[in-house]
């Protein structure tokens, strides 16, 4: 029986359940020495002295380190999403003259002991001229530096005749939309080890994640290393939507300081850092128009809008403005089409990706856009849904622009045909029928629905060894890397299913640079897909070379043995002659290995609908999320219950998204959300059961699984579903324009609504 | 700050005696000094939970406790809370019911849900959920950790 499509419990949890796991925090090492970071306190201004001298005088200092003792050290560069112009915006790892964000590193201590690392940066006395700080995106540019405004580039994806399809409009709407700034938040916060090995004279990197092989390259180039003196080791890994395992200042500096000081050096972060300096993402602001004829057809888009960088340009470059602008049409034709994105730096902590980046907000804008559409024309928005869908019969479907570097051609797809199938599912008619019902009882209840396209499984490529020991274990090696989401039991099943062999004997390895030599990573829900597609193609390799090796030792043709568990057996003999999979290892001298490359210059398109029910309670304008549905396409699912987990807690973090967290500053650029008690993410009270349906409709030709990725689907029409849920309970379609929908801005709502009758 | 103080107390059954700073919160204690790294430090201000303990059966969040202030205390922790290769029946529970995903916050809930079950087996839905909302998950969304916890309070009133 195939081990695909099997909710098998995870390899990976003993460890994690008893206390043996290593995290970040958990790895320690004689002689160690910690590091704590000074930070700036004001969010713009000129960095004019920088007194050291208190901090060094303490008697546990080892060493404190400030710019000029890291003049050498290049600004970290771009791993992804690139366009000209966007180098004078990186991120020096420590202020250079200016402080752009209430966060950023201006300083070093090192000393024996954490307490007294922090005992030590409290000495350190910097002098700061503020200065007025830019803090909204939409605002005319200013200068960012002598010759650059604060407009590091516009992002421009466009295709069709705009002008005539708003010439021909039967109506024209337009909406000014607010995402607001949020981000992963995962448990554990960021940390980093780096150990000199004097005996090898290679320098480890524990702690590492997400992209240990690009980071392992990027830290080499910076810290004039050879690639073979630097190696990156992934340990368990609390938590990555996104933003954990990017490279950051820390990451640099704990490497620096570990190869000068000569000593291991451990930094962890902690929660007030990580608000301040770890990666924030959304913020962006949309002002969008459709043209739209009589039946509810989008005859052209167009959307202008203005993302919120923050005070630098991280490692994803624009990726997220342009993946905004790809995934504006979702599932829809348009046949005209212009999005324009003004990457915009601010003074607040700088932005990366975080879990389903520009699809997040485009289905937000696209979703409120397409109801009130729908309510302009008096129409059911459902059926203006249907009427845009792109048809089943029209895949593969090509948009005339690229992303990320591939052009974008959904694959597969029926959306339609999956709408109609989870709103039978979900029982929409009654659904109806019960909010009406409790309405007419007195109760602000209300649905709402959003559609989205997703995009997985980015290339270029992944490779993939498979081992088979002399004492008969797997070992599958590959450069992938594990943010929880269970990389080890999928990768397992896999491997196991194109050998014929059990779980129990094999070995997933992830994230170790000194393993394989080169790895993509794990992000752009990509694993599954991409680490998957070279492991199924290993482990056909190494079953035939298993069964070519088989049939010599067993004086039998290999088409005729099949691999059964932990042995090779003769098919059309039962009880006959048999071996185990380790005396085939001894036989060829120790071990069989295979390896495979898979290559792709595609992404893989999933979809789905997400629907929300909601109960505003006017007296406290708290907003309940009464119960959350999400019907989704995977292709196909490896381990249905790791993708439902997968999509559950998205779901959650996407009604955290739209109802509670936000960054907030004010109006000198302090941030306001720098604990957990202020940057509000949902306990269990917040979150209704998530109600999913998976769909396997449209598997994918991209691939020899015909999987798409499930890393984030869960999160990305939940702000759009809530959105109009609580339009719904209003009554008042469109009224929601901005998240988090918190109690001020329902409040705001309220009062623009007639009084209750009692 | 370093007048140390020498203090007592029980982990898991073991007395140990550790000298630390009067400012040393019990977690980093627990974790550096007694080198048990399974109570995780999510936000080190009481928040998320994740440094849940039990001292003298009540979870507590052990970053929001001075480790001089457990002398004499009984204190519990993840790792001792499976009897050799035997699981308890709340990390079997988690297991099966898919109840973790990075694993971060895991040891935090175990915890909590020990402190909870050992207080009243036969909690409802309701209230477990009330209790639970004490401490923070970022991947699970809630629901498989509700699960687990459900089942292994039935295991447990076997």
């Amino acid at each position: 029986m195939s081990l695909i499509g099997r909710s098998v419990k995870r390899l990976e949890d003993r460890p994690l359940l008893t206390g043996n796991g290593r995290f970040a925090a958990d790895v320690s090492l004689p002689d160690m020495l910690y590091m704590r970071v000074v930070r700036s306190p004001v969010a713009f201004g000129r960095l004019t002295d920088l007194r050291i001298s208190e901090a060094l005088a303490h008697p546990g200092t080892v060493a404190v380190w400030t710019a000029e003792d890291v003049a050498d050290i290049p600004p970290i560069g771009f791993r992804m999403t690139s366009v000209p112009g966007l180098e004078p915006y990186r991120q020096l790892v420590f202020a250079n003259g200016y402080v752009r964000y209430v966060g950023e590193p201006i300083a070093a201590v090192f000393a024996g002991d954490p307490y007294t690392a922090e005992d030590i940066a409290d000495l350190v006395a910097p002098e700061i001229e503020p200065l007025a700080p830019c803090l909204d995106p939409t605002a005319p540019p200013s200068e960012f530096a002598p010759g650059r405004t604060t407009e590091a580039a516009v992002i421009t994806k466009a295709y069709g005749d705009l002008d005539a399809a708003f010439a021909r409009a039967y109506a024209v709407v337009a909406l000014e939309l607010i995402v607001g700034r949020h981000s992963g938040v995962p448990l554990e916060t960021r940390g980093a080890i780096a150990v000199p090995e004097a005996a090898s004279g290679i320098l480890r990197l524990y702690g590492a994640a997400k992209v240990p092989h690009y980071n392992r390259q990027a830290l080499a180039a910076m810290l004039g290393l050879p690639l073979d003196r630097i190696h990156l080791h992934e340990g368990h890994v609390g938590g990555g939507f996104g933003i954990r395992g990017e490279l950051y200042p820390e990451d640099v500096l704990t490497c620096a300081a570990a190869l000068r000081l000569g000593r291991p050096v451990k930094w962890i972060e902690d929660r007030y850092e990580h608000l301040v300096a770890a990666n924030q993402s959304r913020g962006s602001v949309h002002r969008v128009r459709a043209a739209v004829d009589e039946h509810g057809f989008i005859l052209g888009l167009d959307d202008e809008f203005w993302f919120d960088q923050g005070g630098y340009l991280r490692t994803h470059g624009v990726t997220v403005i342009d993946l905004t602008c790809a995934m504006l049409p979702g599932p829809h034709i348009i046949p005209a089409y212009r999005s324009v994105g003004h990457v915009r730096l601010t003074n607040k902590t700088p932005c990366g990706t975080y879990r389903a980046p520009g699809r997040f907000e485009a289905s937000f804008v696209r979703e409120r856009l397409v109801d009130v559409i729908a309510d302009r024309l008096g129409l059911d928005p459902i059926v203006v849904r249907r009427r845009n869908f792109i048809t089943k019969t029209a895949m593969p479907f090509r948009r005339e622009f690229a992303v990320l570097g591939t052009d974008v051609v959904y694959d597969t797809g029926d959306y339609a045909g999956l709408l109609d199938k989870f709103l039978n599912r979900v029982g929409w008619e009654m659904l109806q029928a019960d909010v009406v019902r409790r309405r007419q009882a007195g109760e602000m209840v209300g649905l709402g629905l959003g559609f989205f396209v997703e995009k997985s499984g980015l290339g270029p490529f992944d490779d993939a060894r498979i081992t088979l020991g002399s004492d008969g274990t797997i070992e599958v090696i590959t450069g992938a890397a594990s943010i929880g989401q269970g990389v080890e039991t999928v990768l397992a099943q896999i491997c196991a299913d194109g050998l014929g062999t059990g779980l129990d004997r094999i070995r997933v390895i992830h994230g170790q640079t000194d393993r394989i030599a080169r790895g993509m990573g794990a992000f752009a829900s990509r694993v599954t897909v991409m680490t998957g597609a070279a492991v199924t193609i290993a482990a056909a390799k190494l079953r035939g070379e298993l069964l070519t090796v088989a049939g010599r030792l067993l004086q039998t043709a290999p088409d005729r043995l099949a691999v059964a568990g932990d042995r090779i057996v003769v098919c059309d003999a039962p009880g006959g002659p048999s071996l185990d999979l380790a005396a085939i290892a001894r036989g060829v001298g120790g071990e069989l290995t295979a390896d495979a490359t898979f290559t792709t210059d595609r992404m893989t398109y999933p979809y789905g609908v997400h629907l929300a029910q909601v109960r505003i309670q006017r007296d406290s304008c708290a907003i309940a999320v009464e119960r959350f549905f999400v019907g989704y396409d995977v292709g196909r699912a490896v381990n249905p219950m790791l993708v439902e987990g997968q999509i559950v807690g998205g779901a959650a973090q996407g009604i955290g998204a739209a109802l509670l967290e936000e960054f907030v500053y004010d109006a000198s650029g302090q941030p306001r959300s720098v604990t957990l008690a202020d940057y509000l993410m949902p306990t269990i009270a917040e979150i209704p059961t998530i109600e999913v349906t998976l769909f396997e409709d449209a598997p994918t030709p991209l691939n020899p699984l015909g999987v798409k990725g499930a890393g984030e689907a869960g999160i990305s029409a939940a702000g759009a579903a809530i959105a109009a849920a609580v339009d719904d309970a209003l009554g008042r379609v469109g009224a929601v324009r901005q998240l988090p929908i918190t109690p001020n801005r329902l409040h705001a709502l309220l009062v623009e609504l007639p009084a209750p009758e009692r | 700050m370093s007048d140390r103080q020498d203090v007592t107390f029980t982990v898991n059954g073991d007395e140990r005696m550790i000298r630390v700073e009067p400012r040393r919160s019990l977690a980093d204690a627990l974790r550096e000094d007694c080198g048990l790294t399974g109570t995780h430090l999510g936000c080190e201000h009481g928040v998320c939970g994740a440094c849940t303990v039990l001292v003298d059966d009540q979870p507590v969040r052990s970053c929001l406790m001075f480790a001089v202030q457990a002398e004499g205390a009984q204190v519990r922790t993840v790792e001792g809370l499976a009897t050799g290769d035997q699981l308890h029946p709340l990390q079997q529970a988690f297991w099966d019911h898919h109840g973790l995903q990075c694993g971060f916050c895991t040891p935090g809930f175990l915890m909590l849900a020990v402190g909870i079950l050992e207080r009243d087996p036969d909690i409802a839905e309701p209230e477990l959920r009330e209790a639970l909302s004490s401490n923070l998950c970022r991947c699970t969304g809630y629901q498989n950790i509700l699960k687990s916890v459900l089942a292994a309070a039935a295991e447990m009133r076997k």
